[in-house]
């Protein structure tokens, strides 16, 4: 057993990245599905086991192939990585039992097994982003994770998907060059590839040219991949025409992770020195977040496809994310790494519950034949002409985007609602006042745009002949355990804002 | 467990019991009326504790590192939750009369959200800091939003919008800000007599701080943001007597006096508030001269809600230990007559089916019990003897007199003719216009009997707490010695 936690963190990442050739292999939905699940849960476990490691011996460095670093690569687990670790295989483990009733209506059955070699691959391409501690492999696993998500978005239904998955393979191959020239002229510069060998060596060369070139691409090519304002164009359609599991597995993961990859680079290779003194990054990094606030937010209140209005509440905030970076504090970067974990499971949540609302109109507009949908049959988009009166035909699923909802809002008693405290609580800190307006005025656009999804939902009268028709139990209950985790993270914040503060302790440590 | 606890714990199995019941209408009524019963019963065991100088306290988990759900029972607190508990069984009586004599619809969802709607109200009460109020405060504003909206037409959405919008905005704008910052600045959010501000805290910042508390705090209605209460007027009318005259309402000036004493401490607010006086008093006297142009009679009251739960401010502003103990009487002989003048209005919608003052011609002699009770109840908003509302306009103004607070007597004395020229019109046009022809031909009698005998309750509580004022009294004096 010793031996077995020993190698965790390669277990972490070979697991599901060895579900995805058995899954093609097997050639059929069904084992597909349980092999790339049992994979995930895996992944779950291990992250868990590594989580409560870190939490003991603190920083988990391990040698593949007994290769030490800097000469080998090293997988290197601090708090920071194990808390995402958590959030992406987690997230994973609650999508894919869900992904199972969803993706009937939204992908032909014979495509099923590849959607879960698909799907694990992009989870292994994740998890590996996470726990790798080598820059060049960070953008390995950054490209398997992104070929395999131009896949996924691809398979939903609606043939702009294909345009959405195309838009967002040139945006975010961009930005792999981008990010992969960073590297370059950091290798250049160091003659390594190590984070933590980086992050010494950098020290020395500090102040020159290609330095804080490999700075900026890195910068860019990363806010490109988390769809920093006003790099997000790739994001809206590629939410809003992914199938529904897709779209709640990337909203809670894919971004976030690209949030990590960021910090990582920042903190752990540049340093605050080069970050917050050297370049007007900080300053750029709070214009962009407050526009991110304000005009993805509002732009999601007129937004009538329900999967778009909070694809651009994504964008919104991820600008909460992003706003925290930008202090240069520890409770700054920790409310940044909180907002990354209690906005990725809210984000899940509503996304799976509106997985069901498709699902409940793709029932309502066509009958499956024995080999699924039929083909060219374009499941009706969740616009709000089609909720009128929701609530009486799916009140679980509505109650449940409204509860989400209000942790986007920032109610009290929500996840959202802590992220937000430590943000405003890191801002008074900075006497930046009118930042902490800035924040409250955007959380009003907030309500904004989950009360238009109320008022359409328990107001405008249901159609004729509505009778109640819940989405089945295998789509409510992954939902619904998010939904339940939104309120959980908000009342009992220790693991949360333990680790949060934790890792952002750590992070600040190493780059001082 | 304690008895503490069980004042949170009753109403929410009371919501469940009514949830499961709902198919058994008479059933489902009678778990409401236990449910009050029982609440009433223990929030008066916790009275005797407190009057002894005991504070009941139960803290449940931390929310964030040194941040707690806790509740701790003070004198103040202790008084709002009586009156919302209490009142409450005489609402559930009104309701049933109410909402069967009405047809209305959803009759489920409206006692559960009633009930808790009432256990929100109850832990703002025994809020022990201010995370715990924040919290519920908000809790409040959505438990009472399906309940506003109850009607489901498009009137009703509008009304909701502006009452979400408000409530919730200020809120967030300006609340959430105040609680942060003191725990910012105090590193602690528990609320202590004497204040928790450090000793020496900027003047400006306490300036400012006081200002974000009182928008923030929407419920309390203070001008400009007050649009949110009569836009509320469209629920059903038990909402609008037990919550949008008792308990939403007083959660507000109740949170405001709590702040003031517990959070500034009156000493360090001591010239802070000169403009808090003036803007309390302008919201006073602004809304008394909209209820007088209003015909609706619903939104007459509501727009003398907006200018008594000024007096509450105003009161609580002048500073003086005896204004604060007139602050905290109004806040029970308020709830006592409005509840009477509210209950007195659905009274009338239901058996006459009259909503506009303009129609009210005779309508005292169909129904003599109705139109008696919204005189007493008129009399307590005038500030006449022998009802509540004189006793703590009598604290208000021994309040003003002692710090010289000049303008706020003026105020007082101009709202008491205000108050006057808009409630005694509708009493004399009840008893002694002629009935209109068109209503000769619509006989109708006394609403029913179990809104009859509700409004006769809390009309006799009216002048009951005239005369006996002993444990109101007695729990304000607490609140300024503490």
């Amino acid at each position: 057993m010793s031996s077995l936690s020993a190698h965790l963190p390669a277990l972490q990442v070979v697991l599901p990245l060895l579900s995805a050739p058995f899954a093609v292999l097997l050639r059929h939905g069904g084992f597909a599905f349980g092999i790339v699940t049992a994979g995930a849960w895996a992944a779950f476990a291990c992250a868990i086991g590594l989580w409560l490691q870190t939490g003991e011996a603190g920083i988990i460095s391990y040698h593949i192939g007994s290769w030490p670093p800097p000469w080998g690569i090293e997988y290197r687990v601090d708090r920071l990585a194990s808390f995402v670790l958590l959030l992406v295989s987690g997230t994973a483990a609650i999508v894919l039992p869900y992904s199972r009733a969803s993706i009937e209506h939204e992908i032909p059955r014979e495509l099923h097994y590849l959607y879960y070699a698909m799907f694990g691959l992009c989870l292994a391409g994740l998890l590996g982003i996470t726990i790798t501690g080598d820059a060049f492999n960070v953008f390995v696993f950054l490209e398997i994770s992104s070929l395999s998500t131009y896949v996924l978005i691809a398979l939903g239904r609606d043939r702009r998907a294909l345009a959405a998955s195309y838009r967002y393979l040139i945006m975010g191959t961009i930005g792999a060059t981008f990010f992969v020239i960073g590297i370059g002229f950091l290798y250049l510069m160091t003659g390594t590839l190590n984070i933590v060998d980086l992050g010494e060596r950098l020290r020395t060369v500090e102040d020159s040219r290609p330095v804080l070139a490999a700075l900026a691409f890195i910068t860019v090519g990363v806010s490109l991949k988390l769809a920093l304002f006003p790099l997000h164009q790739w994001l809206p359609n590629a939410y809003t025409y992914a199938p529904s599991a897709v779209t709640a597995f990337l909203a809670a993961t894919a971004t976030k992770v690209s949030v990590y990859v960021l910090i990582r680079f920042w903190f752990s290779v540049f340093g605050e020195t080069l970050i917050f003194e050297k370049l007007p990054l900080p300053q750029i990094l709070l214009l962009l977040s407050l526009a991110a606030m304000f005009a993805a937010s509002f732009i999601a209140i007129f937004q009538d496809n329900l999967k778009r209005l909070f694809a651009y509440s994504s964008v919104g905030q991820i600008g909460y994310i992003t706003l925290g970076m930008s202090f240069d504090s520890v409770n700054g970067l920790g409310a940044a790494i909180l907002h990354l974990f209690n906005h990725g499971i809210t984000k899940a949540a509503i996304f799976l519950l509106i997985g069901g609302v498709v699902l409940g109109l793709a029932k309502n507009s066509a009958v499956p034949n024995s080999r699924g949908v039929p083909a060219g049959a374009v499941p009706p988009a969740p616009t709000f002409d089609r909720l009128a009166g929701l609530a009486k035909r799916m009140p679980l699923t509505c109650f449940g985007i409204v509860l989400a909802g209000l942790s986007l809002i920032g109610v009290p008693g929500t996840a959202g609602f802590v992220s937000k405290w430590y943000l405003i609580l890191a801002a008074m800190e900075a006497g930046q006042f009118w930042i902490v307006a800035a924040i409250l005025l955007s959380s009003l656009l907030a309500i904004a745009y989950v009360w238009r999804f109320v008022e359409v939902a328990y107001f405008k009268p249901a159609p004729e002949g509505t009778t109640k028709q819940e989405a089945p139990l295998g789509l409510l209950i992954p939902a619904w355990l998010l939904v339940i985790g939104t309120i959980w993270f908000g009342l009992d914040t220790s693991f949360t804002v333990g680790t949060a503060t934790e890792a952002a302790l750590q992070l600040v440590k190493a780059g001082r | 467990m304690s008895v503490l606890a069980f004042a949170f714990v009753i109403p929410l199995l009371g919501a469940v019991g009514i949830a499961l019941t709902g198919k058994w209408p008479n059933l489902r009524e009678s778990v409401t009326l236990a449910t009050a019963v029982l609440l009433f019963g223990t929030v008066l065991q916790l009275l005797e504790p407190v009057l002894a100088g005991a504070r009941p306290e139960l803290v449940l988990f931390e929310i964030l590192p040194g941040l707690a759900i806790a509740f701790k029972v003070e004198p103040l607190g202790m008084l709002f939750g009586l009156i919302a508990s209490g009142l409450w069984i005489v609402n559930s009586v009104y309701s049933i009369g109410y909402m069967r004599g009405n047809d209305e619809k959803h009759q489920t969802r409206f006692y559960v959200c009633f009930a808790l709607s009432l256990a929100s109200a109850l832990a703002i009460a025994f809020a022990g800091n201010l995370l715990t109020l924040f919290l519920f405060y908000e809790v409040l504003t959505l438990m009472t939003y399906p309940l506003v909206t109850h009607a489901g037409t498009d009137k009703a959405r509008a009304g909701g919008r502006t009452y979400l919008a408000i409530l919730m905005g200020t809120s967030i704008l300006f609340l959430l800000p105040a609680v942060i910052y003191v725990w910012h600045v105090a590193g602690t959010t528990d609320f202590t007599a004497g204040g928790i501000l450090p000793a020496g805290t900027d003047s400006g910042a306490v300036s400012v701080l006081l200002a974000l508390f009182m928008f923030g705090i929407g419920k309390a209605a203070l001008m400009p943001f007050h649009r949110w209460l009569p836009a509320a007027m469209v629920a059903p009318t038990p909402v609008s007597a037990l919550l949008h005259a008792v308990a939403v309402v007083k959660a507000g000036v109740f949170s405001v006096v709590k702040v003031v004493v517990y959070v500034f401490g009156l000493d360090q607010l001591a010239g802070a508030t000169d403009w808090l006086v003036a803007l309390a008093g302008f919201t006073i006297v602004a809304a008394s001269i909209v209820a007088l142009h209003a015909d609706n009679l619903k939104r007459r009251l509501a727009y003398s809600t907006v200018s008594q739960l000024s007096y509450v401010i105003l009161a609580a502003a002048i500073l003086a230990p005896l204004s604060v103990i007139g602050a905290a009487l109004h806040i029970a002989a308020h709830a006592l007559g409005k509840i009477t003048l509210f209950f007195a209005a659905g009274s009338i919608y239901t058996a006459a089916h009259k909503t506009e003052v303009s129609q009210l011609d005779g309508i005292g002699r169909r129904m003599p019990w109705t139109m008696a009770a919204f005189g007493i109840g008129a009399l307590s908003m005038i500030g006449l003897p022998p009802a509540a509302g004189f006793i703590s306009k009598w604290y208000l103004v021994s309040g003003a007199m002692s710090q010289g607070a000049w303008l706020a007597l003026f105020v007082v004395l101009l709202s008491t003719l205000l108050n006057a020229a808009y409630f005694l019109p509708i009493v004399y046009r009840a008893f002694f216009r002629p009935l209109s022809a068109e209503a000769e031909h619509h006989p109708h009698g006394e609403a029913p009997l179990p809104i009859v005998i509700a409004l006769t309750f809390t009309a006799f509580g009216t002048l009951a707490l005239f005369f006996f004022p002993d444990v109101p009294l007695a729990l304000a004096q607490q609140l300024v010695k503490s």
